[in-house]
Parts: C-alpha cells; structure tokens; sequence
C-alpha cells in the first residue's frame, strides 16, 4: 500500500529522481499559471486578478479529494503520509509574514524558484532576500525558541477539530471551494467591467479564459467524486487490518513481535531509542500496578491516538502491554492496520514482568494463567510505586532474543519544507 | 474570442509568448502533482526547505565551525552531515528546471524586471530583497512555506495549514492598499 519506501525499491539515487521529477511537475504548474510575472501574483491582492486563488484552490481541492479517496479505497495509508504538524501561533504569524513578504517583494518562495529559472531579475532579488531571511531566522532562533516551539497541537485534522468524518468534511470543503472560485470568477468579471481599460497585468498574454462547458464538467467530476469519498467512507481499523493481514499475521504467529520482558528493560535505557509503553488495561489494574513512564489507553481510544503517536520520532519503538498477550494483541493490530511503524508486544504481558523482575515480591493468586487477569496480589493500588515497576539499570543478565528493529516511517520525516 | 485570436497570433508569429494556461487545468494539474507526491512518496510538495539546505551548505562551507555550533544548523550540517543530502532539495531543483522548461517551450523566458508602472527597477529589487527576507524568515517560523503549508497542509485539511493560510491572505489583504504605489 502506498505511499512507497523508494529507497528500499530504487535506491537512493532513484528515489531522488522521483523527488527531481515532482519538482518538475510542480515547477511547470506554476509557470503555465503565469506565476512569474510578480503583478500577476500580487493582482490576486488587488482584486484584478484572480489566477493564485484560483489555482491554489483547484489544486488543493483536486489533491485532498484523490488523496483521501485513494485512502477510502485502501489504497494510500494516511497515518504513513506527512501531514504538517499543528504548532498555531508560529504558523499564524509566520503566514502573516510570508503574506506580506509576498505584498512587498511580489513573490512566495516556490513561485521566485520558478521565476528565477525563467529570467526574472526581480525573482533573483527576492531569492537573495529569502536566503538572508533564511540565515537571520537561523542566527537568531535561539531568542524566540520558546514561541517558535509553542502552541504545538501534534497532528490535527480539521476533521478531529471539529468532531466530523474526513468524507464529509472532504465533501464540504470541495462544495464550498467550488463556490468560492464560481465567486472569484464574479469578482473578476465585475473588475474587468468598472475598469475596462485596467493595464493588462501581465507580461505576457492573458490567460485563456475557460469554456463553460469543461468548467461546469469539472466541477461535476470534483463534486461528484467528493461524494463518493463520502459514501465509501474511511476504512476503519478492522478493514484495514483485512489489508495488511496476509503479513502482520505471519509476524504475530512466528512471534517476532513480541518482546521479552528483558529487551523492554535493556529498550529503557537505550539511548538510540525513544520507548513508547502504551498500557491497553482497565483503570483498576493500571492502578494496581503499571510500569514506570507508560501511558494507559483503552483500546477503543487507539484510533484517535495514533495521530498523535505517528508524530513521536523515528526512532520511536512502541510496546503495547496488558496482564497477559490477548488484549495487547488486538491492540497490535489496531496500530500496525493504522500504519505505525515498529509496534511491540510485551511478551506474557505484566504477567511476565512481574516473574521476571518482582519475583517473590508479591504472592501468586491460586489460580494463575488467565490469561488477562492479573497472577499476582498487591495490597494497595500502587501504581508505578510498586518496586517492581520501575526497570533496573543494572542488566541481570537474563537472556532473550533482541527482536526490535527500527524501520522507516515511510516518509513522515521532514514533511514539505524539511 | 479574445483567446482564440491571441492563440491564433500566438501561431503566426512563433517567438510570441504563448498565452498562460487555464487556471482550472494548471491547478489541476497542480492537484495531481500534489497527489503524486503524496502517494509515491509519503511527502507534499515544498520549496522553502530546499533554500534552506543549500544556504546552509553554504555557510558550512564557508564556516564549518559556525554550523557545528548554532544549534539551527547542527541539525542540518553538524559535523559530517551534508546539508543538501535531502529530497527537498532535489524538488527545488525540480521546480527551478521545470519553470525554465515550460518558459522555454512556451517562449516566455526573457531577461526582465517586472514591476509596477510607477517604480523604478532599482525600487522593484530592493523592495523584492526586503519583502524575500520577511518571506525566508516567516517560511522558517512557519516551518513551511505557501507550499508545504498551504498547498500540502490544506489538502490533507491539517489545522495549523488552514490557519496558516488565512494568515497569509490577510497579510497580503492588509497590506496592500499601504504598498498599493509598488504595484498600480
């Protein structure tokens, strides 16, 4: 399922001319928008011109309704794809300043790119501005850290916000965009009509002005294919456990995902590392007993979390645990079908932890081996307190077979202006 | 009519510059480049990022112990790191050869100075260079520019994106009538 991972299929070298060949792509839609003409861009802000938001708006609606649509079908995983990160008022106010950046030197970064490459001085200049800019925001990030670091909300979707499913607000956004440019192309039409002598605001010829018919289709095309996004619906975790099955299930059969209690204690202090324990418990028990630093979800709230999870870093490993493997399986599953990388089961659960690293520190119950139901007796709900739930620094030697290996996250890293 | 009889122009003298697309079709084909980038790759587009790298790899070419020290640029080119060793920085190079390929086929590359009836060229730079410094601060600040933020954010209709490309358009809005002389 894609998105791919190039560098494994075509090497580093291959995987770069993929890249060379989007930028292309992206480099020609820009010019045949007009977008190195700098009074044609900044037009859009003087409202002669309507071409930057036409194009944005049609290329953004036209993406978002193939990309969730390719993830309705199974086709594309969406907690695989980079999607930029939430951090409110640094993106706020750098868009406020990248918009009047682009008022005053008439380009945005992209565009002066593309315009450079076609002989535009004013595009050069404005590139020499942006490097400087680039290197004063890199001298001087160290006063404003705290800022540029606030207001971080993770991975948030408008659809999380607002409490809605991606097929409708997939559909809504489309309706409501398709209206906006029917509105641009109003406005545009009333500008030309009070000011029809207006200088032509571009260097070269105008563009050609769109046939009724292929606009009314496309729109149709777009609106429709909106619904069907709606209609089919995002797959939800079970459908697309369905999909990946066929080799996660090998993994969990031959047991390569389940980790000895042993490697979770050396996992601790792995400085190469970053550790995730995730505890799929009730309350009850994760107040009895849980381990140091792990975090307790019920496994219906997984879904949502997995956001939020996908953002950790690359070199975060994840280990579910329960009392015993049942519940922390179902779990695995539910994070491997929504794509998170490097998932771990901990292998007998707490069960196991506790034989191994609480061993005579607290009785057994007379019937032990059900599986999910904790083996031990604890006096008190103590919670991380318990001595034994805290990993010992010290390596007793006990032996296991390290199974962990750190695999890509697809592409998360990094994002669109890495 | 006006476009037929441009195109038709445009034909009988073939060194005119052919006329820009239909906003509908480049933006569609914006879309699916968009989309391409997502589903082969797992990335959006983005520009902003590929300047960063390479004036980066600059300044640790010019100053090594400069960027093993600010922590803005450890990350990119501490020690051994090559700053430019980054798919980002091929998809710039990617816009920048598309741009010229596209300007050259539809006889639109020329050297020149855009700039509003009443300015000079000299003002047009320097107000070019200071509006490119607010932009190459405010992309790094943003963590994106207009196409890693606005264009690939607001396709996968991530929060901080839209709110990023609302601020952008009010910028500009709000600005304008007060530089309305650079452009009218």
């Amino acid at each position: 399922m894609a998105p791919f991972d190039l560098i494994a299929i075509l090497g580093k070298f291959g995987t770069y001319a993929i890249y060379l060949a989007i930028g292309i792509g992206f480099g020609v839609a820009l010019e045949m928008s007009g977008f190195a003409v700098s009074t044609k861009l900044t037009g859009q802000f003087y409202l002669r011109d309507q071409t930057v938001f036409q194009v944005m708006f049609t290329g953004v609606i036209v993406a978002m309704v193939l990309v969730f649509g390719a993830a309705a079908m199974g086709w594309l995983d969406i907690n695989r794809i980079w999607i930029p990160e939430t951090y409110l008022w640094p993106g706020i106010i750098g868009g406020f300043m990248i918009g009047v950046g682009f008022i005053i030197g008439g380009f945005c970064p992209g565009t002066s790119v593309m315009a450079a490459a076609t002989g535009k001085i004013d595009a050069i200049f404005y590139l020499v501005g942006i490097l400087a800019g680039i290197v004063i925001f890199g001298e001087e990030t160290s006063r404003f850290d705290t800022f540029y670091n606030s207001s971080y909300m993770g991975r948030f979707l408008i659809s999380d916000w607002l409490g809605v499913s991606i097929g409708w607000l997939v559909f809504i956004v489309v309706v409501v965009a398709l209206f906006l440019l029917w509105g641009s192309e109003l406005l545009a039409r009333a500008y030309s009509a009070k000011e029809p002598d207006a200088p032509q605001n571009t260097a070269s010829t105008p563009a050609t002005r769109p046939s009724n018919t292929w606009r009314f289709a496309g729109a149709g095309v777009l609106a429709v294919a909106a619904l069907a996004v709606l209609l089919i619906g995002q797959p939800d975790p079970a459908a697309l456990w369905e999909r990946v099955a066929a080799t996660e299930q090998v993994r969990l059969d031959e047991r390569l995902v389940q980790i000895h209690p042993a490697e979770l204690r050396s996992l601790t202090f792995d400085p190469n590392v970053k550790l995730a324990v995730i505890d799929v418990r009730d309350e009850a028990n994760f107040n009895i007993f849980h381990l140091r630093d792990s975090v307790r979800m019920d496994l219906a709230d997984l879904p949502a979390a997995v956001d939020d999870l996908v953002a950790l870093p690359d070199n975060t490993v994840y280990v579910i645990v329960s009392n015993g493997e049942t519940l922390s399986t179902a779990a695995w599953k539910t994070l491997v079908a929504l794509g998170l990388p490097n998932v771990y089961i901990l292998e007998g659960g707490i069960n196991n932890w506790i034989a191994v690293y609480g061993e005579g520190m607290y009785p057994l119950l007379a019937s032990i081996g059900n599986d999910e139901k904790l083996d031990y007796v604890f006096s008190a709900a103590l919670g991380a307190n318990a001595p034994a739930a805290t990993p010992s620094q010290h390596d007793d030697g006990t032996p296991f077979v390290p199974k962990v290996e750190l695999q890509s996250a697809g592409a998360k890293g990094g994002g669109g202006c890495g | 009519m006006t476009a037929m009889t441009q195109s038709a122009s445009a034909i009988k003298n073939e060194t005119a510059p052919k006329p820009f697309a239909n906003p509908y079709v480049a933006g569609t084909l914006l879309g699916l480049v968009l989309f391409a980038a997502f589903f082969f790759t797992g990335n959006g587009l983005g520009a902003s990022g590929g300047l960063n790298r390479m004036i980066i790899w600059f300044i640790d070419l010019a100053a090594p112990e400069h960027s093993d020290r600010v922590s803005y640029l450890v990350s990119y080119a501490g020690g051994d790191k090559n700053a430019l060793d980054h798919w980002i920085v091929l998809m710039t190079v990617g816009i920048f050869t598309g741009g010229f390929v596209s300007a050259w086929r539809s006889h639109r590359l020329t050297w020149t100075t855009i700039k509003g009836p009443n300015i000079s060229t000299q003002t047009r730079w320097g107000m070019a260079v200071l509006g490119g410094i607010i932009t190459g601060f405010g992309a790094r600040l943003a963590r994106g520019c207009t196409s890693g933020q606005g264009l690939s954010g607001a396709a996968t209709l991530s929060v901080g994106s839209w709110a990023f490309l609302l601020a952008f358009f009010a910028g500009g809005y709000l600005l304008a009538f007060f530089v309305r002389r650079l452009w009218n």
